[in-house]
């Protein structure tokens, strides 16, 4: 059984079921229909193997083909690497916006049924994605893609270590087919 | 009550009249009793408003108009409720506690428990200090808290409640009053009560506005008995840091909020020409007040997260607490560097005996001699005594020991370790304490004294340690050489806003040309150290800003030199004008800021301010361009201030960590329908745009807090000037920390005027792009129908 990564941050009965191979993560984008994948400021100060983060996560939603929020200032970042977000917002903004069923997107296409998270500070994180358990659950799956264990996400990947989310993450770019 | 001619009894509550037989032409009554809720005294020209001394539900209507535009964005902590024997209950998936309650309303009622406790800590200091100052100085003794330069001495107090207080006495009143209310919000919270998540929210700013009352009572009797600055821009710098101690002498250390025993230290030392024996070095914000007494006898450490890197260095040779913000475990861990401790407060008795009574000299010995780890003395002149006397004694004795380890042990220590990651999974902050553990192990310790800069001196990374290391002292042991040599100075807290300084600034401030007011308040608890709160500070002084602080956040803003040696006080002139960072003191200070607000509307605008609540809100809501950050929110006390500033329509930005308060206030600026005020002139609903754009909300990066501070100074009634000005400072802030144009510009500028003229081209472009179509402006927006002047047709 999957730990919080923050030793106290027990969260009750509902907790994240566990990502035990990356193929679950691209079994539930693939079947997907509104996708979205919202990404924190951490993308670009953490080292995944020999890059930043953030050209992982870039990598990763052009192979998915998913609309990407960039929360805080990193929205730079992105472009500067030649990628445009669909959008860019308080990270409090997008989840306030997940949360309400009448939201048509960024797109004006509709609400999203599947969020996948990434690169928020973890207890900012933790506590967007108990929103969304509480009060978006009837229509939105969420995923943690970090390195630690979101227990109030639909699911996350456990604890592990650097070299294997690397690893993992590189799976589901791949088993999506790189673009 | 007053024994009144013989059947009638007056006091400012209420008029009661008992008539024991009233014959007439059509009746005879027996036992009869008129009640007259309160009676207020009509020596003030103003008339009354409508809301004196409202109770929890009279401004329900107001708080309902923000919370239909500010709903609340809930992040449950967990899902349950662990309130009652019912529970636990689990709240998910729209599940209902046993009590019937859901997850929305649990989560209300926990935000409303904490504004609460907040409310209720300030109004008991509020009350703790009138009792002691009436008793030292007389229920006549005259508010003052600037002179001629302050005819509107309690904005707060006036507003809320109507009162007009003139000496320390009318303030009792005022105190029973917000004690009734704390008592109704906090037995709202009691299972089977409110229901309603709404409601609860309604209380929760209630529980603000209560506090704000509370916390400005507070402020007035300490500047008003004690001589603290009066509203003085001028007021003089004192030094804070590490290094300010001069460790040759006996130190005093001082922790807390509530500075009367502080106080009594000082004048003891005073009265004993033994001022320049003893140190007197403070932690919190007791050490705000103590230097607004003496800025010369007293000098400031740090905020609250320095409390056990202090203690643990061996530099206090003895420490008093009072109350608030106070370590629990301050008494071990003073025992640990064999330093007394005194406790001065009923709220904050650590399990000490209880010596009020006992003569001085028994106890200085039983201290001295070390019959006893501390002592309680609730009695501020008697401390005094017993601090300096015993300090005087012991120090010799302890030759600053203390529990930081040498470099040696840690380097040992480090080798040890297992990398079990336990340290970092404990701290709140992440910090790669394992990492640095590793270095440490190779005789590099500067990972470890990199650490320190994050810390927020909580210590979780010591419990959580298998190998039960007191990593915290490793990290300070990696620092030492550096801290020792850390002094700056802190402008001390100046108190009130000079009525002129509104004069200057309240027309350009809501015309916006003075782009807007930040407030920096709240504790320590930041997610990479108060460096970031002293560059926020900096970065809009320059911009021509009023920048106010108070609390630890103003002392974060002190810890910064430039390259030629200045602390940000000395740069910046401490004037509430553009440009100005203005130190208003302590955290019961914090109305001065709210007040300044009031006294804009009051002053510049000339709305009546006395029991006017809903229309002063109003007027700041919708022209006051002021917005509240606290990076580094940690307390139940800095929730309950920034629910005063909500509820004043002031918009307040916390940091990361401030998530965890589990409750935001979220504009939806996607929503053009929910922005729609009136036009007060013609009753017409109009649209004004997303401004401000939200009432709560945690940032997650310093650079994003900037940018939302430029933004959430953007009004409905800006002038096309200052809404220019405002975009100006939104744009380029966004640009230079986001590296792109805003996206949302469309939704501020509502006329061509209003486009900065240095970036005319660059916003065209934008707007042309985005279809833009020019809207109106409004001059007099208001959310409250009854401040309509005539109703459309």
């Amino acid at each position: 059984m999957a730990e919080p990564w923050q030793t106290a941050e027990i969260p009750g009965p509902a907790k994240a079921l566990v990502i035990t191979k990356p193929a679950v993560v691209v079994a539930m984008i693939k079947r997907a229909k509104r996708p979205i994948l919202v990404v924190g400021h951490k993308v670009i100060d953490t080292r995944l193997g020999g890059s930043e983060a953030i050209d992982l996560v870039i990598r990763l939603a052009k192979a998915a083909e998913i609309p990407v929020v960039a929360t805080a200032h990193i929205v730079g970042e992105f472009i500067k690497r030649d990628f445009h977000p669909a959008a860019w917002m308080p990270a409090m903004d997008i989840g306030n916006r997940l949360k309400d069923p009448e939201w048509n997107g960024i797109d004006g296409e509709g609400q999203y049924d599947l969020a996948l998270f990434m690169g928020m500070p973890y207890y900012m994180e933790w506590l967007i994605l108990s929103a969304l358990k509480h009060f978006a659950y009837k229509y939105l799956t969420t995923i943690s893609l970090d390195r630690f264990y979101q227990p109030h996400a639909t699911w996350s990947f456990p604890n592990t270590k650097t070299e294997e989310w690397t690893k993992n993450l590189e799976n589901v770019i791949s088993m999506l087919g790189e673009k | 009550m007053i024994p009144f001619n013989g059947g009638v009894q007056l006091s400012k509550k209420s008029l009661v009249v008992k008539v024991k037989e009233l014959k007439t032409d059509v009746a005879v009554m027996k036992d009869l009793q008129v009640s007259v809720g309160r009676v207020f005294e009509e020596t003030w020209a103003e008339s009354i408003g409508p809301t004196p001394f409202p109770s929890i539900t009279d401004l329900r209507a107001w708080d309902f108009k923000l919370l239909e535009r500010y709903k609340p964005f809930y992040l449950p902590f967990c899902d349950v409720c662990c309130l009652c024997t019912f529970g636990k209950c689990d709240l998910t998936k729209d599940k209902r506690g046993a009590c019937g309650l859901n997850m929305a309303a649990q989560q209300a009622r926990i935000v409303l428990l904490a504004c609460s406790i907040g409310a209720a800590t300030h109004i008991g200091h509020a009350r703790h200090l009138l009792e002691h100052l009436i008793e030292k100085f007389g229920r006549n003794c005259p508010i003052d808290v600037g002179g001629i330069n302050v005819e509107i001495e309690a904005p707060v107090t006036r507003l809320v409640t109507g009162i007009r207080p003139k000496t320390l006495g009318d303030l009792e009143e005022v105190l029973d009053y917000c004690e009734t209310e704390v008592t109704h919000l906090l037995s709202a919270c009691h299972t089977g009560q409110e229901g309603s998540n709404m409601d609860f929210e309604s209380k929760v700013l209630h529980a603000g506005m209560i506090d704000q009352v509370g916390m400005e009572v507070a402020d007035m009797v300490q500047i008003s008995a004690y001589g603290f600055p009066k509203a003085d821009p001028e007021a003089p710098l004192t030094e804070i840091g590490w290094g300010v101690a001069d460790i040759s002498k006996p130190v005093i250390l001082v922790i807390g909020h509530n500075v009367p025993s502080s106080i009594g230290i000082i004048d003891y030392l005073r009265d004993k020409g033994l001022y320049n024996k003893v140190e007197v070095v403070g932690i919190c914000c007791t050490a705000i007040d103590v230097t607004r007494y003496s800025p010369s006898m007293a000098k400031i450490v740090g905020p609250i997260s320095w409390q056990l890197r202090y203690i643990r260095s061996g530099i206090p040779d003895l420490i008093v607490v009072d109350e608030q913000c106070i370590r629990a475990d301050a008494l071990p861990e003073a025992q640990k560097i064999k330093a007394p401790v005194i406790a001065s407060s009923p709220k904050n008795c650590l399990g000490l005996e209880d010596r009020t009574k006992s003569p001085a000299k028994e106890i200085i010995s039983d201290l001295v001699e070390g019959k006893v780890p501390g002592v309680l003395i609730l009695d501020p002149d008697k401390v005094g005594e017993v601090a300096v006397e015993t300090v005087i004694a012991v120090a010799s004795k302890r030759k600053k020991f203390k529990s930081i380890p040498e470099i040696e042990e840690v380097i040992e220590a480090a080798k040890k370790c297992t990398q079990c990651n336990e340290c970092r999974r404990a701290c709140p902050n992440d910090l790669p304490i394992p990492d640095a553990m590793k270095a440490a192990a190779k005789g590099d310790l500067n990972p470890l004294a990199q650490i320190l800069k994050d810390c927020v001196g909580c210590a979780r990374c010591e419990g959580a340690c298998p190998n039960d290391f007191p990593l915290h002292s490793f990290v300070v042991a990696a620092s030492q050489n550096d801290l020792i040599k850390e002094k700056f100075k802190i402008r001390v807290g100046r108190g009130a806003i000079q009525d002129v300084e509104i004069r200057n600034v309240g027309g350009p401030i809501v015309m916006g040309e003075i782009p807007g007011v930040v407030a920096l308040v709240g504790c320590a608890n930041y997610p990479h150290g108060g460096r970031e709160v002293a560059e926020m500070a900096e970065e809009f002084a320059k911009r021509r800003y009023i920048v106010t602080a108070s609390g630890c956040a103003a002392m974060s803003i002190a810890m910064q030199k430039d390259e030629e040696g200045k602390t940000l006080y000395e740069k910046y002139p401490g004037s509430f004008d553009a440009g100005g960072i203005v130190n208003v003191g302590s955290c019961v200070s914090n109305p001065h800021i709210a007040g300044a607000a009031i006294k804009i509307a009051s002053i510049f605008a000339k709305l009546p301010l006395r029991a006017n609540y809903e229309e002063i809100a109003d007027y700041v809501h919708t022209r006051v361009g002021a917005v509240g950050v606290a990076w580094g929110a940690m307390s139940q006390k800095a929730a309950s201030i920034a629910s005063g500033f909500w509820r004043l329509g002031v918009p307040v930005i916390v940091g990361p960590h401030g998530s965890k308060y589990r409750r935001m206030l979220l504009g939806r600026k996607d929503r053009k329908e929910d922005w729609y005020d009136y036009d007060a002139r013609t009753g017409e609903k109009v649209y004004v745009g997303p401004a401000p754009e939200h009432l709560f909300y945690a940032a997650e990066t310093k650079e994003e807090a900037m940018v939302m501070i430029a933004k959430l100074c953007i009004r409905p009634a800006d002038t096309t000037k200052g809404r220019a000005i405002k975009l100006t400072h939104y744009i380029d802030l966004h640009k230079r920390l986001y590296g792109v144009f805003p996206d949302d510009i469309d939704l501020f500028v509502r006329t061509k005027a209003d486009i900065p003229i240095t970036m005319r081209d660059e916003v065209l472009k934008f707007l042309e792009e985005k279809k833009w179509k020019e809207g109106r402006i409004i001059n007099n927006p208001t959310l409250v129908p009854r401040l309509i002047k005539k109703r459309k047709e």
